[in-house]
């Protein structure tokens, strides 16, 4: 039996989508739709569903949008979050969500990224970060680890990886953190947090492609990646309490920083008050 | 008034309320100057991260409802041509204002030129509809901005503001239209009729889908794909094809209303100065001067310089005996005029890319020898 949350808040007319079996983008999804419905649904501060916009850019992830009911707008490879900043400042009453992939957010989309962490815009980012260029066929991305292999590093890759949550947080993001497919609840949680959080915000994903990556990277299956996800995902304090030794593949899940800072729309709202005062006292 | 100045109280006038850009010469007064008026009227500006995002950014404050533009030179326009086509496919209304600059690259980066007239054709990718206006002073600056954001409004496009460093850093004065006088077009309004399905699908009688901004209750998909009515990406080649044409004919089939040319004694003209944007002037001087030698010579003068105005010059040509294309590029309307003309009426050219101005007296005497040889 499908989920209710499938017949409210997707276009049903448009399913099945276009992620290959096993793929973690589904699961990712499903926790940015549950976060969204829960804050449509709080009782104290309802968001109105009207008001919520899913910003994609090209790649994997950015299929997402389409299949969501809500104002959705699929744009240019990495630009998302440029076309978001647009849309928030245009109309600051939105809530903006933006679904990006690694290569997306990280490679051809770097600079709007870093931009928007230092400009502290009310945006949530989501990235489902797969550590592959899945929709081209599996090349090497910003976050494919070191050694591992992708059509266009049969090798294995040189440059070091980033790492996009902490990349934020150097940048100046005032809320970031990490999940993964799959810890659910806690991934649903983060997101829900982040698009509470007034600032810019940042949760990055940690996907599944067994289809490009996992194959090429002898992985395993689906199965066997969430089992890996399973018991590498730790929580923030286990992973912190670990020496770093042993520390190796394991990576911390949760909140990894926030801070109040100015929000960008609310700053320059005060702008335009006081220039429209000066321009009143003119005439 | 500076041209740029003139370029935003226009803006202003016709609704603009977004503006990001970022830096860069010549154009760089209208960020300036929009930064100090777009809050007193309510309106937001930002200075972007680079060209790329200011494009960006623009299209986004579309959806979002604004009236939107940005500004920009050739470096910069070549940068934002990649999402100029989202706005085109994603029918996203839209000013580029592209203060045009000597070169290739960074070139000259001070001096004027009209070099990118092709490319504001033909600058994005795969085949889309263009609408470009190109401005011959200050005072048309300010009128001609408002027609770009109607125009753009009304064929819910991108529309290309071509004008050049001459134009832009001219410096005269102006007459403000009355704000009553003034004739704006806004977006046609859908109603909440179909909720999402029937976003992209052009009602019967209407040259464009209607419109909901983002946030008003009409949940819809925007996506630079092909999509279906819904706005929702497809394969289909019969959609691609149908969709393809409708962007196409949208501009095509309207050409009465979009096309403007100035004619400056053209009547009983023998021989025509063509030319557009801040080249007119020297135009128009020479063909003073010619006059007064005894040459009929008219100036005509495409201010819709995309598409380019085929007709209003086929209709022109039975009474000329000569063309004189003057342009600050190595002939790029050439290009059209030569195309139109084809072959009928000999087409003579002045052409410029040094970062010079083309002065009027080498257009008098490409005139008199154009008049001698046709005697």
């Amino acid at each position: 039996m499908p989920s209710e949350l499938i017949y409210n808040y997707m276009r049903i007319d448009h399913l099945p989508h276009i992620w290959c079996a096993g793929c973690g983008n589904g699961v990712l999804t499903h926790d940015v739709v549950r976060a969204i419905d829960s804050l449509c649904n709080d009782p104290d501060r309802p968001i109105p569903r009207e008001k919520v916009v899913i910003v994609s850019g090209i790649g994997c992830s950015s299929r997402a949008a389409g299949y969501l009911d809500f104002n959705s707008m699929h744009t240019t490879h990495g630009r998302a979050i440029a076309f978001a900043s647009g849309i928030k400042i245009a109309n600051p009453e939105l809530t903006v969500v933006v679904i990006t992939g690694d290569g997306d957010c990280a490679a051809i989309g770097g600079n709007h990224l870093i931009h928007a962490c230092r400009r502290n815009i009310d945006l949530t980012v989501v990235v489902f970060n797969n550590e592959i260029y899945g929709m081209t066929g599996g090349q090497y991305s910003p976050t494919t680890p070191r050694g591992d292999k992708g059509t266009t590093a049969v090798y294995g890759v040189v440059d070091r990886p980033f790492d996009i949550a902490a990349l934020a947080a150097g940048a100046g993001a005032s809320f970031t953190a990490r999940g993964d497919v799959y810890h659910v609840k806690e991934t649903t949680e983060l997101i829900r947090q982040g698009i509470r959080h007034k600032g810019f915000s940042l949760i990055d994903c940690r996907s599944v492609c067994p289809t490009y990556y996992g194959r090429k990277n002898k992985k395993g299956d689906a199965v066997q990646m969430l089992k890996w996800q399973k018991e590498n995902g730790l929580p923030m304090k286990q992973y912190r309490a670990l020496p770093p030794e042993q520390r190796a593949d394991k990576y911390a899940l949760g909140i990894l920083s926030r801070n109040e800072y100015p929000e960008y729309t609310e700053e320059y709202q005060k702008i335009i008050e006081m220039a429209m005062a000066e321009k009143g006292k003119e005439k | 008034m500076q041209g740029n100045e003139a370029c935003v109280e226009g803006a202003i006038a016709a609704g603009m309320r977004f503006f990001a850009g970022y830096p860069i010469t010549p154009s760089t007064e209208i960020a300036e100057a929009c930064s100090v008026r777009l809050p007193q009227v309510g309106g937001h500006f930002i200075q972007m991260e680079d060209e790329l995002a200011s494009m960006a950014a623009v299209i986004g404050a579309s959806a979002a409802g604004a009236k939107a533009m940005t500004a920009t030179s050739g470096p910069g326009f070549s940068l934002k041509q990649e999402n100029i086509g989202y706005a085109c496919i994603a029918e996203l209304p839209c000013v580029i204002v592209d203060v045009q600059r000597c070169g290739p690259s960074t070139g000259l980066a001070t001096a004027p030129a009209q070099g990118d007239y092709q490319q504001a054709r033909w600058g994005t990718h795969g085949d889309h509809p263009v609408i470009a206006l190109s401005p011959s002073s200050v005072s048309e600056t300010y009128t001609l901005i408002i027609r770009a954001f109607n125009l753009a409004e009304k064929y819910r496009t991108p529309v290309i503001f071509l004008t050049d460093e001459i134009v832009a850093h001219m410096r005269e004065g102006i007459e403000i239209p009355d704000p009553e006088s003034l004739e704006i077009c806004d977006r046609r309004v859908a109603g909440n009729d179909g909720a999402y399905k029937f976003a992209y699908r052009v009602p019967e009688g209407q040259i464009v889908p209607g419109w909901k901004p983002f946030g008003e209750g009409e949940r819809y998909n925007i996506t630079g794909l092909f999509h279906d009515y819904s706005g929702f990406p497809t394969n289909s080649n019969a959609m691609a094809q149908e969709e393809g044409s409708r962007l196409l004919d949208k501009i095509n089939n309207n050409l009465a209303d979009i096309i403007q040319v100035d004619e400056y004694k053209m009547e009983g003209a023998e021989f025509a100065v063509v030319c557009f944007g801040g080249t007119a002037r020297a135009a128009a001087f020479a063909v003073d001067a010619a006059r007064e030698l005894g040459i009929r010579a008219g100036m005509w003068r495409p201010v819709t310089v995309w598409p380019f105005p085929e007709k209003e010059l086929e209709e022109k040509l039975s009474g000329l005996k000569g063309i004189i294309m003057v342009e600050h590029n190595y002939g790029q309307m050439l290009r059209e005029v030569s195309r139109v003309a084809a072959g009928r009426v000999k087409v003579e050219f002045i052409g410029c890319i040094d970062g010079t101005i083309i002065e009027p007296v080498r257009i008098l005497d490409k005139l008199r020898e154009v008049h001698e040889n046709a005697k």
